[in-house]
């Protein structure tokens, strides 16, 4: 609890910005909701014939997963990328079908006897429906929006995936470092904000529905509230001239998107916006090639295979020329490597290996057949990954690989959930959960020099990027790099400030 | 003031009124009165274009109604429901206030007119003004639904079943307070019931509908002595009505 309120002390201000972001995600799309469904449940209530599909598309549309729906976007133009504006496409169409059914519903359940004398005093049917028909099913409608607004305040956490900001910031970031206070960061306010909203518009809809007359008021009071907050979210909002930085979702890339982040800020003056923690490769390298971002780190041997789907190649420096003109044909520059190979680790408990004497992958097929193994569902799937893994070194486990969260693999396979994991051979929590890499002695895997992948254009933009990253060239060792993941995934450091250490001693001329 | 002119209306596949034809002179009050389904209502709703006839022509005041935008004409007529239909989100003055609020009325002179109306049915705006419809008896309610008719002073009044779901006793209660206000306003009313001792408590006509046409219209005393069988039904029908029906002195809610 102490660490929790630590934590929110030492990063205050991204705090706020976080809620602020929150807030105006989950106020803008349920507002455009309301603007768009509140006439679709009128036209449902009076048409059912025009009404019932339109309904039953948004129906439909709520039973995709959002993490499945902000997928569905990523690729489409103009609505489509990373950041807010696809996160806000999502969101509104998942508050679309509560404000519809409620509309529709408000409006149906007006008596009879209400709507005859409506007609018969001469109201138009305009009149009738703004001031008899909408007023009685306000409190139904905003029962509709309550819903809306509370299942986005849920829902906006899942679009930090993309890009979009929110509090779902600190929970993937507490996710990637395997730190539960940075995860509660993150998730508490979230419930709390849910809870909030939830209680504030209940309120609202019993005064409208006791027809009291601070009930207006209310309605005033909330809107103010909605304007200011937008208002400061908008303001944190980065400005549209910034370098971006994307980053996978897990610690060193984390690390590695801070360290591009705060080395441009040491030798340039361009402002910098950070998007860490995107969901994977495949979304980084989509948002690179649109501009959404515009550079990250990615691994050769990942380019080459996953990305670009060529064969696995053990000669590093063929690897890097042929990703090198395979990313210079579509728009982005390859930077010089940052100096460690972030290779595939399939890793087994110290213990484990100790007794049975293990050291290398070719003698892990005579334990398999007793041992649980579980990966990354990227791992996996990809062609440099489990089955190639496997046909080369025969493995057959107990029962199929399980899929886990990449980020939890570590803590299973040290709290016995698992026997085998693929990690990263730079994993910090591989010294700090005393777990032992086994040697890749067949060279299956494939060669993962760090790189900074560039956006082209950025770097014609802005010529004084090139100079500014040449600073880090080969000077990111294996060593480094896992005592920065170490220190952000055991020793729950900050990795603004552990990157920040690291480029002190660069300074210094330390390695 | 009102007349029907071989007036036939179709509703759904049934002949509602078939070549109804009458007469009804300005400040007389019409009770049209016959058994469920016989088109009494119907009829009322042709009256300020609720309905439209298929065939014939309705007049109010000489004019052919269809020539009227329903709109305009239904602001100008007053019209009371039996379920009343008060808008429950309005207060009670703000629902007598609907129609000179639709006719853009100036404030000051909906406010005299609300006080007036209240006043006029009982329920002083000082203490029923501000009240919500659901604070109110059913009776109380009814009292508004006649003040929201008369609110743009139409010189026409259409009431269907207007008494008809309160208890006898505020039955009788609301009989008297629409003589009283009758005998003050004079308006042309038509009223639909389907029980002939209402008719012949208010009414100074009654026209007697079955199946779809008009069988008498006459006095409430002449129409006693017609030998016609459909009004001798609702006639008998009437003295084998309870006592609790009759009115009394005193003891009203």
């Amino acid at each position: 609890m102490a660490a929790l309120f630590a934590f929110w002390g030492s990063h205050a201000a991204e705090f706020w910005r976080l809620v602020a972001q929150h807030v105006l995600l989950v106020l803008l799309s349920t507002g455009v909701a309301v603007a768009v469904g509140v006439p679709i449940g009128v036209v449902a209530a009076r048409r059912p014939r025009i009404g019932g599909p339109l309904a039953a598309l948004a129906s439909l549309i709520q039973t995709v997963p959002s993490l499945a729906l902000f997928g569905f976007l990523l690729p489409l133009p103009l609505i489509g990328g990373i950041g807010a504006r696809t996160a806000l496409v999502a969101l509104i169409l998942y508050a679309l079908l509560p404000v519809i059914r409620t509309t529709a519903a408000g409006l149906l359940a007006v008596e009879p006897s209400v709507l005859e004398a409506a007609d018969a005093m001469g109201m138009t049917l305009r009149q009738r429906l703004f001031q008899v028909e909408l007023p009685l099913a306000l409190p139904t409608i905003v029962a509709g929006i309550r819903v809306a607004a509370v299942v986005g305040v849920g829902t906006v956490t899942i679009a930090a995936a993309i890009g979009a900001g929110g509090l779902g910031d600190f929970i993937y970031r507490g996710l990637a470092m395997v730190d539960p206070t940075v995860i509660l960061a993150g998730a508490v306010p979230a419930a709390a904000l849910a809870l909030l909203l939830d209680g504030a518009l209940l309120a609202l809809e019993r005064s409208i529905a006791s027809r009291k007359r601070h009930a207006r008021l209310g309605v005033s009071a909330a809107a103010v509230t909605a304007v200011i907050l937008g208002g400061v979210a908008f303001a944190s909002y980065p400005r549209a001239d910034a370098i971006v930085i994307g980053s996978k979702n897990f610690t060193e890339q984390v690390v590695l998107g801070e360290l591009l982040a705060q080395t441009l800020e040491r030798y340039t003056t361009l402002p910098i916006d950070r998007r860490l923690n995107l969901g994977g490769t495949f979304i980084c390298d989509r948002a690179l090639q649109t501009g959404d971002i515009d550079m990250y780190v990615e691994y050769s041997g990942t380019a080459l295979t996953a990305l670009f789907k060529q064969p696995v190649r053990p000669d590093s420096s063929a690897v890097l020329e042929d990703i090198r003109a395979r990313y210079a044909a579509t728009g982005r520059t390859v930077l010089p490597p940052l100096g460690f190979n972030n290779t595939f680790a399939i890793l087994v408990r110290s213990a484990d290996a100790r007794s049975r004497g293990l050291t290398r992958l070719s003698q892990l097929a005579t334990h398999a057949p007793g041992w649980t193994a579980g990966f990354g569902f990227e791992f996996l799937e990809r062609q440099d990954g489990y089955p190639g893994l496997a046909s080369t070194y025969g493995l057959r486990f107990r029962e199929a690989p399980k899929v886990m969260d990449v980020s939890l693999m570590y803590r299973a396979l040290a709290g016995g959930q698992v026997d085998v994991v693929a990690g990263d051979a730079t994993a910090g929590l591989i010294d700090a959960l005393d777990l032992t890499v086994l040697e890749d002695d067949r060279k299956y895997f494939p060669p993962y020099d760090a790189i900074p992948v560039v956006h082209a254009a950025t770097l014609l933009r802005h010529p004084e990027i090139r100079p500014a990253l040449a600073h880090l060239d080969g000077r990111v060792t294996a060593a480094a790099m896992r005592r920065m993941n170490n220190a952000v995934d055991a020793q729950k450091r900050d990795p603004a400030v552990v990157v920040r250490e690291f480029l002190d001693a660069l300074d210094r001329g330390v390695s | 003031m009102i007349s029907f002119d071989g007036v036939w209306c179709r509703r759904g596949d049934r002949d509602v009124l078939r070549e109804v034809s009458f007469e009804l002179p300005e400040g007389e009050t019409l009770a049209l009165v016959g058994r469920s389904g016989a088109g009494k209502s119907t009829a009322l709703k042709l009256i300020n274009r609720m309905l439209d006839p298929d065939r014939g022509r309705v007049l109010v005041g000489g004019r052919d109604v269809a020539t009227s935008d329903p709109i305009v004409l239904r602001r100008q007529t007053g019209y009371v429901l039996q379920e009343v239909g008060l808008f429950p989100h309005m207060t009670v003055a703000r629902n007598v206030a609907v129609v000179p609020t639709l006719l853009e009325w100036k404030v000051d002179r909906i406010h005299a007119r609300t006080q007036e109306l209240l006043e006029l049915v009982g329920l002083p705006a000082a203490e029923y003004g501000d009240r919500w419809p659901h604070e109110l008896s059913g009776g109380q309610r009814q009292r508004v639904g006649v003040a929201r008719a008369l609110a743009a002073d139409p010189s026409v009044l259409l009431m269907d079943e207007p008494f008809g779901a309160l208890d006898p006793i505020t039955r009788v209660e609301l009989h008297r307070e629409f003589e009283r206000i009758q005998s003050r306003l004079h308006k042309t009313i038509v009223l639909v019931t389907h029980d002939m001792r209402e008719a012949c408590a208010l009414a100074t006509r009654i026209g007697v509908l079955h199946e779809g046409r008009i069988v008498a219209l006459d006095t409430p005393v002449a129409l006693s002595r017609s030998p016609e069988p459909a009004v001798r039904t609702l006639f008998d029908a009437m003295s084998e009505g309870t006592a609790v029906t009759s009115p009394r002195e005193g003891g009203l809610a």
